[in-house]
């Protein structure tokens, strides 16, 4: 089973990105967790822009969405909301609405922030976003607050809650994603 | 007692199948100030001695907006991709021109009562021959109770949608040869 893992930030220090490490280094055999690293390189999003084959970085996107079986978000909030280059991204991924790659795609969505709430409202915001695309969004909730205490120097998850947290997240993703493998 | 009073008090034994070109199957619901609706073109339906049954292929479901349409079938709607199918069935109890239905409604896999009141016209034979029978039919659904629970406030506060759905069917059946 493939799981696309998309963080939100950008930063190479990124707490999120981090938690997406984690994952990775946590997936049961048989899941492989690929770490999205083309956000950045997304264009803002222009209806003009938006014919076919879209930009190479969006198609490249769409096509890594497609082949996953599932896709795990990891997201900071800025101002109590999803982070402009990642709602960008996903508004290019969206279209056409009807057919688009997140189409029943089963999600789930964590978050973590520097405060105390761990970017809920982000999180939120962007589980209302994919639910609006056609995701499928699993009720898999995690919000990490005072995230830069959860990691070591290098960048290494040394929570076992949190760590824990992120299996049973992963666990309720990949079982939204079997029935649609069984039919498959 | 004559055959006029037989044809308005009882439900027609025998087999009839809708004539698609000539029924509908649909649904009303109030958004924000208006009311909402669409149609759902693919079904089919029968009534078999006073039991009526029908299936309606999600997928073909049809509004006015084809993001409407793609929202509809998605998970937070019909979850078209697992639910392909809305089911009903139950017998058609007659009281002149009135008809009831007292049934059972699948949608998205959830199965719930539910009553459909209307009108039944006929048996009556149509100008070629055949033998045809009317029922427009309706009922109000929770669509909650089918998990159909997207929402979105309005700026004052109220929900977009409304959680109560009605649903319409207008068939025109005909009779099989035996």
């Amino acid at each position: 089973m493939r799981v696309l893992a998309i963080s939100g930030s950008l930063r190479d220090a990124s707490n999120n990105t981090a938690l997406l490490r984690a994952l990775r280094e946590d997936a049961p055999d048989g899941v492989v967790v690929e770490l999205y690293g083309g956000l950045k390189s997304i264009p803002p999003y222009d209806a003009d822009d938006d014919v076919v084959p879209g930009p190479p970085a969006v198609e490249e996107l769409r096509a890594l969405v497609r082949n996953a079986d599932a896709v795990f978000f990891a997201t900071p909030e800025y101002n109590s909301s999803v982070p402009g280059a990642l709602k960008n991204a996903l508004d290019w991924a969206s279209r056409p609405l009807a057919t688009n790659s997140f189409r029943n795609k089963p999600v789930a969505v964590v978050a973590s922030s520097a405060g105390a709430f761990g970017a809920v409202w982000a999180a939120a915001e962007l589980r209302k976003v994919l639910g609006a695309m056609g995701a499928r969004v699993v009720d898999a909730e995690l919000a990490v607050g005072h995230a830069s205490e959860r990691f070591d120097d290098d960048g290494v998850l040394v929570d076992d809650d949190v760590r824990q947290g992120l299996r049973e997240a992963l666990e309720t993703l990949l079982a939204e994603a079997a029935p649609a493998l069984a039919a498959a | 007692m004559s055959t006029t009073e037989q044809q308005a008090t009882t439900v027609p034994a025998g087999t009839f199948v809708a004539d698609r070109v000539h029924s509908s199957v649909g649904f009303e619901v109030p958004y924000a100030v208006a009311t909402f609706s669409g149609t759902v073109p693919e079904f089919t339906a029968s009534l078999v001695d006073g039991t009526l049954t029908g299936e309606a292929q999600i997928e073909s479901i049809q509004t006015k907006d084809e993001n409407l349409q793609a929202h509809l079938l998605s998970p937070e709607f019909f979850d078209a991709e697992r639910h392909p199918t809305v089911r009903f069935g139950g017998d058609v109890l007659r009281d002149g021109d009135d008809a009831t239905i007292e049934g059972e409604l699948t949608i998205k896999g959830i199965t719930q009562p539910v009553v459909l009141r209307g009108t039944i016209v006929g048996p009556a034979v149509d100008h070629f021959g055949a033998t045809r029978v009317g029922l427009k039919l309706e009922t109000t659904i929770d669509r909650t109770t089918f998990d159909i629970k997207w929402n979105m406030p309005l700026p004052t506060g109220e929900p977009a949608l409304a959680n109560d759905v009605t649903l319409k069917a207008d068939l025109t059946l005909v009779a099989k040869d035996a």
